[in-house]
């Protein structure tokens, strides 16, 4: 079940994060579930126990995105938005992004590539961040923003998805 | 809005990372595990001089990924785990909040590629009838 081959999460330099991970898919399929709002509602979800109930995305350089996520527990809100910079269908998009109650300081730029080989696909996201402490204090965000539940509950949910995959 | 505390734990961070980006370093860390060791003999495994592995020795030290024992004179090396530990912690949560995402990613898509293929049939099996009633 661990495909770290697969993914990889590293601090690049000072200021970026760069998630590379890869899929399973033609690059069309997985760029469309990153920029068609009924896809991307399906699988940016949050933690565990959170749904997304509002992605609005104007897939144009220019255009504006939001997302907001909700807590199915007790009703809590997190907001995100941005503005697209470049958007090359099917393998690059740049957008900033900034969370409505950013507990860091600036916008971030949000680069993502997708590299297609034999029916697989690469993504390579780089996140750019302000300064080093921004950086440094995203990765911790998960804990921090209070949208991470339980891990435990999480680890528990995490090989029924395994399986789930293994018999898809 | 963080507190103090945060920021030295971050610099603390920082230079743990800095010190693992070596693996001349990593090396030195991997053989600490297996126990204390001293100087000459952390230096066996490399074709490096003393004043190179010492100069990686303190990086570490700096860094706070190893100490020096106090017993006997040859003062051997100790692997210190805590913020190892800590920095493997903090990348860990990231790691596993995307990983969930991608998961569900990965459903999606193999969702995706069914109905595709699906549709393909379909626009097949219609041109066919179409074909057929002309």
């Amino acid at each position: 079940m661990k495909n770290s081959a697969t993914f990889q999460i590293t601090a690049q330099g000072d200021r970026e994060i760069v998630v590379t991970r890869v899929f399973d898919a033609p690059r069309r399929l997985v760029f469309d579930a990153y920029t068609k709002p009924e896809l991307v509602k399906r699988w940016l979800l949050g933690p565990d126990g959170w749904s997304m109930p509002v992605c609005e995305i104007d897939l144009r350089s220019g255009g504006r995105y939001r997302y907001v996520w909700k807590s199915d527990t007790d009703g809590r809100e997190m907001g995100m938005g941005g503005i697209y910079r470049e958007v090359v269908p099917p393998d690059r998009i740049v957008a900033t992004e900034k969370f409505d109650e950013a507990w860091y300081p600036g916008e971030a730029l949000d680069t993502i590539v997708l590299v297609e080989q034999g029916g697989k696909t690469t993504m390579t996201q780089t996140i750019l961040y302000d300064s080093r402490a921004t950086r440094d204090a995203v990765l911790k965000s998960p804990m921090q923003t209070g949208m991470a539940a339980s891990y435990n509950r999480l680890e528990d949910f995490l090989p029924s998805l395994g399986r789930d995959a293994l018999s898809a | 809005m963080e507190p103090i505390g945060y920021i030295q734990a971050s610099a603390r961070l920082d230079a743990t990372f800095a010190a693992l980006a070596d693996p001349t370093r990593r090396a030195i860390l991997a053989r600490l595990a297996k126990g204390d060791a001293s100087v000459t003999a952390l230096a066996e495994p490399f074709s490096m001089s003393q004043p190179a592995i010492s100069k990686h020795l303190k990086v570490l030290q700096r860094a706070g990924l190893i100490s020096r024992t106090r017993e006997a004179q040859r003062r051997p090396r100790r692997l210190e785990v805590a913020p190892l530990r800590d920095a493997c912690l903090w990348l860990e949560n990231y790691r596993r909040f995307w990983e969930l995402q991608f998961r569900r990613l990965d459903s999606l898509l193999q969702e995706l590629q069914d109905g595709d293929a699906e549709k393909k049939r379909l626009r097949r099996k219609k041109r066919h009838i179409e074909g057929r009633s002309r």
